[in-house]
């Protein structure tokens, strides 16, 4: 009888943590595809979505952690530093993985509902999705990641916004992630985090598919597959132009 | 009006690139320069990646360029032969140049010593050129007639005479080979079009007239540029397409008043303005050596 007393408390401490963790999240996105034309001036995304539960919810409190993620590439960062009275390059570092666009929109204060240890482990704040190599001979190496994030930020390309996550009735959630102009094409991922007490509950991800599309798509590709002939038609552009603006000036100004 | 350039991968305002173009393009046309010089850093301060500006620079040159010399050979201003004995040495020069490139980049601080000579090059060349133009300048307002610059120096020693009609020269073909040569080794070391040390030189080394100069540079400067454009666009991709239209509609424009602008100035007044757009470029490069940078560091294209 002990021994089952036992095991009903045993399971009963396993079952909570488990009804905590049948809390879902299911999202959406007002756009899974963004289409840059000649004339693209940057995009908005609304995602939206609502925490499901099977049991009623449970104590500590709940936060949402919305990413959305450009494709990643390495970059070479450069300092100057004043040598013999002249400013020159000296120390670079390779950047591993950055993010070409990284926006994330919280419900509440960062780190008020994610634990650093949870950041950690999933890489959610903007400082985490900077990768350096560590072996590099720069001894202050964070001094160039926080430099990437300074410019890319100024450059509208990362941001944070705490607060942009409007919850209502602890259920239904909602946010707008705003895309630049100087958006760079690729496979984007937009990814939503369910916390409690800074604890992960739930995750969610979808992704953005951000191509160019129509006269851009095709430059794009002559540029890349028929380089020659890419080559040689921007000089026939360039010499056809200072042709007709020599033949215009000559019929129309007469001079 | 804001238009989104494909290979750049940002969004500008149309007008503000037409307007860059036509007013590099005036200058080009005026004093026989490409103006790469004064558009790609313009280009990176509107936000366009900078291995992208100095292709697409490249492109544009090539319109101007070809808009201006087609004003000035209606005007029998350019010497072909010239031009083409330049470009002789501007190729050899090249190959040598890119040579010196690898060399210095494999020793490192390859940046440096360009900018460096450079500040101190064009120093030398934009402060001399000012003096005399000046000079010439205040001679002719004294009612004195400008006297012909045409002296008998080491130049008309050499062997392998030439006769260049145009320019009225009968001179050997070594100095126009030399100063191609020349040009060429500084273009693919600072990958400029390299008027600016070009149009001094034809003047004062040469012994050009200075109304010829200045179509003679782009002549040869319009098929510096198309092998540079080639180059960047079959090894790199970086050749906007769509920026280029933008740019060299203004260029090609601008450089048509240019040459009717510089055809209206006095030989030394263009000199002068030319000068004075020489010591211009050379404090700008030195104050960007010598003052501190709002922003240390720097992001480039990653792998090695």
């Amino acid at each position: 009888m002990k021994r089952f007393f036992s095991l009903v408390a045993a399971l009963v401490a396993f079952a909570l943590p488990a009804s905590a963790q049948q809390e879902g999240i299911v999202a959406g996105l007002s756009q899974n595809a963004v289409q840059i034309t000649a004339t693209f001036v940057g995009s908005e995304i609304l995602i939206f979505g609502a925490v499901k539960r099977d049991a009623p919810a449970p104590a500590g409190d709940l936060g949402v952690v919305v990413v959305v993620e450009g494709p990643s590439d390495p970059i070479t960062v450069r300092r100057k530093e004043k040598r013999m009275g002249i400013w020159v390059n000296t120390d670079a570092v390779e950047v591993e993985a950055a993010p070409s666009f990284y926006a994330i929109a919280t419900s509440a204060p960062f780190d008020e509902i994610i634990s650093p240890e949870l950041n950690r482990e999933r890489d959610i704040s903007i400082p985490e999705s900077v990768r350096i190599l560590e072996d590099e001979t720069a001894t202050d190496t964070e001094s160039f990641a926080e430099a990437v994030i300074r410019i890319r930020s100024k450059a509208g390309l990362y941001m944070i916004n705490e607060g942009a996550v409007t919850m209502s009735e602890d259920t239904l959630f909602n946010t707008r992630i705003e895309l630049p102009s100087n958006l760079t094409e690729g496979d984007y991922q937009a990814r939503i985090y369910l916390t409690r007490g800074g604890e992960l509950v739930a995750e969610h991800s979808a992704s953005i598919d951000v191509r160019k599309v129509g006269l851009e798509r095709w430059l794009y590709n002559l540029a890349h597959e028929q380089a020659f002939l890419y080559g040689l038609m921007s000089l026939a552009i360039a010499i056809a132009a200072g042709w007709g603006a020599s033949a215009f000036f000559r019929v129309f100004l007469r001079s | 009006m804001q238009i989104y350039l494909p290979i750049a991968e940002v969004s500008v305002n149309a007008f503000l690139l037409l307007g860059l173009g036509g007013l590099v393009g005036v200058l080009s046309g005026m004093f026989g320069v490409g103006g790469g010089f004064l558009m790609t850093p313009l280009l990176f301060f509107i936000g366009i990646p900078p291995a992208v500006a100095v292709a697409t620079e490249a492109n544009q040159i090539v319109a101007s360029s070809f808009s201006g010399v087609l004003a000035h050979l209606k005007r029998k201003t350019v010497d072909i032969k010239m031009g083409l004995v330049l470009q002789v040495g501007g190729l050899i020069g090249a190959v040598i140049g890119i040579q010196i490139f690898n060399y210095l980049k494999a020793i490192g601080q390859v940046d440096l010593l360009v900018m460096l000579s450079y500040v101190i090059f064009l120093g030398i060349i934009g402060t001399l050129m000012f003096f005399e133009s000046l000079r010439a300048i205040l001679r002719s307002r004294g009612g004195q007639a400008v006297p012909t610059r045409r002296r008998h120096n080491w130049v008309h020693n050499l062997p392998f005479k030439m006769k260049f009609r145009a320019s009225g020269l009968y001179i050997s073909a070594i100095p126009p080979i030399m100063v191609g040569v020349l040009v060429g080794v500084l273009a693919a070391i600072m990958g400029v079009g390299g008027g600016f040390i070009m149009v001094p030189a034809m003047i004062y080394v040469l012994g050009m007239p200075t109304k010829v100069v200045v179509g003679t540079s782009l002549f040869q400067i319009i098929i510096t540029t198309a092998f540079t454009t080639m180059m960047h666009a079959t090894t790199n991709y970086t050749v906007d397409i769509a920026l280029a239209v933008l740019l060299l509609v203004g260029g090609v424009i601008g450089a048509q008043i240019g040459t009717r602008i510089g055809l209206k100035l006095k030989a030394e007044q263009l000199r002068i303005l030319l000068a004075l757009m020489v010591i211009a470029v050379c404090v700008k490069l030195g104050l960007d050596l010598l003052l501190m940078p709002s922003e240390l560091y720097s992001l480039g294209e990653g792998g090695h």
